[in-house]
């Protein structure tokens, strides 16, 4: 896919060989012509959706909320071998309002279940999460008392990546089949109609 | 370390000694005392509870334990035969200077009160405070008795034995900016400017939050609220049958998890009296250190990486993935290895890993001394290390710090050298002292105890024991698959051990 400053460059041409005003029909044809053909070499044609999601696709700017042992398989998901940079997604940003992909990987526990939705809510659109490894996607083997039980329950997740930790190719997996899910428009129905629980209060 | 007749001898006397002037400690309360060695040879006192602040102070003053280890209860619910109260508070000390233990219990009832000793030695404020979350004993006269681990909404104390492990309890809000000090805080009252740090913030590397007033750059007063990772570990492993834990002990210290795999096994193979085979001490060894190696990587990484230094992050991991290459060959995890089981290892070493390690270790020292040289005389780095975070010695010690942070410190207290296990005592290898206990120290410490390390792997790996990986008693270890299988003794040992758990 080339990029989109070839399409600004196709309309330029335009506007320098047809000045509506003065144009006569066979300089319009001739044009119309020369627009056909510069667009054949420089131009594409695309929907805005498609654009955008490219663009999204292809710059996730994640938020890492890191809170165990996921959290240190994560750092190397970022580091020199495995690299995440490689799909786009090497700015890493600690605010969330700068952020545009929560990858929540560890425990969250009851007392953390608050904070996780005030971080998600403060992100702007289009914002999508995943959930790294079994606790944030279940809970984990920690069917406790002070742990909560899958992060689902409180903030809309898209991908859940399975492992305790994941490995950093999973993570990769992961990562890719978002992208493919924004390529490819895929509905997010639990995104569209959630809700914050009504057992966290708003901040 | 004296030995337990000698540690009791010197206890009466410093009892009789220094409890002169206080009414609590009359002769008849001290006949009161009872003291006792369990099976495995730990030295217990066992005290009426109105004697606790007094007999604190005695241990304090004389010297004699300077280190306080931890508070905890233990709920007899289940088990009241033969006493009248249903909690024992227990608690652990340590002396630096000898390195003897010793454990003093005591026994509250419900709805009793016992002294706090916060007063006396400080580390054990956060323990009373965890010890009153989890069991609802009240240690009366406690500064700030207030939930530590639990959310604040939490009702109820879990580890008592009529608390469900799975019944869980919805927070609805984080808490406000607060001090311990200052009920009546407001932020903006003092002029200063009022800063949360955490729980998800980029330099806490984990869940601590950190509440502080600060002027400048100065911070005037900070306070601490923890337990966002509270994992409820102990009621997981009250659950879970002694083998079924250790995947837990891996998830408690995800920078080094095999290091808490060989802790927890050596607990329970001391409770059990068992030795472990030669070669599983050796593997052991080598899995401590090589973790020890790669803790230190991802402190020294982040730490850079918050100072601005990404390049010592990049370095630093790519020699951590050679480590993890390292598990993958030996057991094909990564980070949470789950290598150790009681009686020994899981599996034995695959062929060549001995050699493999040797190899990882001439790269890692060569990565190691690249970051030296990006960290060690960068003026940016002193800058703002040197002076940043200093604790003397003896702060260090009443607050209860062990690792290279104690070390840094000053003092220079290992387990390995001071309560030799497996072949420590054979091996070759010093310990990293530093001397203002400020952040560059702790630094220095970790890198030197970084070669320290590799010396001991490169000892170890060149002369490894022949020999089995682990014990074969029945009782204790699973049988072979072939044996599982093969015939009806393996398949009926496999199935009650899993079934039923390890016993004796």
């Amino acid at each position: 896919m080339s990029n989109s400053s070839s399409g600004s460059s196709g309309s330029s041409v335009v506007s320098a060989q047809i000045h509506p005003a003065n144009a006569a029909p066979l300089v319009t044809k001739l044009a119309d012509q020369a627009l056909e053909d510069a667009s054949r070499q420089f131009a594409f044609t695309t929907r805005l959706d498609d654009i955008v999601a490219w663009g999204s696709k292809n710059s996730l700017w994640p938020m890492p909320y890191g809170t165990a042992c996921c959290g240190i398989e994560l750092m190397s998901v970022m580091g020199p071998k495995y690299d995440l940079a490689r799909f786009g997604a090497e700015v890493v940003r600690f605010s969330p309002r700068q952020a545009d992909l929560l990858i929540v990987a560890g425990t969250i526990t009851e007392k953390m279940a608050p904070v996780l939705v005030h971080i998600y809510e403060q992100m702007l659109d289009p914002k999508f999460v995943i959930s790294m490894g079994a606790c944030a996607s279940s809970g984990g083997f920690y069917r406790a008392y002070h742990v909560l039980q899958g992060i689902h329950q409180v903030i809309p997740v898209d991908v859940y990546v399975p492992g305790c930790p994941p490995t950093p190719e999973a993570v990769l997996d992961g990562v890719m089949t978002l992208q493919r899910m924004i390529g490819e428009h895929t509905p997010r129905p639990w995104r569209d109609n959630w809700k914050r629980p009504a057992f966290i209060k708003s901040v | 370390m004296e030995t337990t007749s000698q540690q009791f001898d010197l206890i009466r006397s410093d009892l009789s000694q220094f409890s002169l002037g206080t009414s609590v400690l009359s002769p008849a309360t001290i006949e009161k005392f009872k003291f006792l060695t369990t099976p495995v040879g730990d030295d217990v006192l066992e005290v009426p509870r109105e004697a606790i602040p007094a007999l604190f102070r005695v241990l304090k003053e004389s010297g004699r334990f300077d280190f306080f280890m931890d508070v905890t209860c233990v709920d007899h619910l289940n088990q009241m035969a033969g006493r009248t109260r249903r909690f024992d508070v227990v608690y652990h000390m340590f002396s630096s200077k000898t390195y003897s233990r010793l454990r003093v219990k005591t026994q509250v009832g419900e709805g009793e009160t016992i002294s706090t000793i916060s007063n006396i030695y400080k580390a054990a404020n956060w323990f009373e405070r965890e010890a009153w979350d989890m069991f609802g004993v009240v240690f009366e006269g406690h500064p700030n008795l207030t939930r530590l681990l639990t959310h604040h909404e939490f009702k109820g104390h879990p580890l008592r034995k009529d608390y469900d492990a799975d019944h869980q309890q919805h927070c609805s809000s984080a808490l406000p900016l607060h001090f311990t000090d200052d009920a009546t805080f407001k932020p903006g009252d003092r002029q200063l400017v009022p800063l949360n740090i955490g729980p998800s913030h980029p330099a806490t590397h984990g869940t601590l939050r950190v509440m502080a007033e600060v002027d400048g750059e100065t911070i005037a007063r900070a306070n601490v609220e923890l337990g966002f990772l509270h994992r409820c570990f102990e009621k997981m492993a009250e659950t879970h049958p002694y083998n079924q834990v250790i995947p837990y002990t891996d998830r408690l210290n995800y920078c080094s998890a095999p290091i808490n795999n060989i802790g927890y096994c050596k607990a329970v193979e001391r409770l059990l009296n068992v030795e472990i085979p030669p070669k599983a001490q050796a593997m052991r060894v080598i899995l401590t250190e090589l973790s020890r190696i790669i803790d230190h990587f991802v402190c020294l990484g982040a730490n850079a990486v918050d100072l601005g230094a990404l390049t010592g992050f990049f370095h630093l991991f790519t020699y951590r993935e050679l480590v993890y290459t390292l598990f993958e060959k030996l057991c094909g995890a990564r980070l949470t290895v789950s290598m150790t089981r009681v009686g020994g290892m899981a599996q034995d070493a695959p062929e060549g890993w001995f050699d493999d390690v040797l190899d990882a270790c001439k790269k890692i020292r060569g990565g190691i001394e690249t970051v030296e040289g990006l960290l060690t005389g960068n003026k940016i780095w002193q800058q703002r290390t040197q002076g940043a975070g200093a604790i003397t010695a003896e702060n260090a010690i009443a607050w209860g710090y062990t690792g290279p942070c104690l070390r840094a410190a000053g003092v220079g207290l290992d387990l390995r050298k001071a309560a030799p296990y497996y072949m420590y005592d054979q091996l070759d290898f010093k310990i990293p002292v530093g001397t203002t206990g400020d952040v560059y120290d702790r630094y220095l410490v970790r890198v030197a105890e970084m070669h320290e390390s590799l010396k001991i792997i490169e000892q170890v790996c060149k002369n490894i024991p022949e020999g089995d990986y682990t014990i074969r008693d029945k009782s204790i270890v699973l049988p072979e698959k072939s044996d599982v299988y093969g015939n009806i003794e393996g398949l009926m040992n496999h199935f009650m051990l899993i079934i039923k758990g390890l016993r004796r």
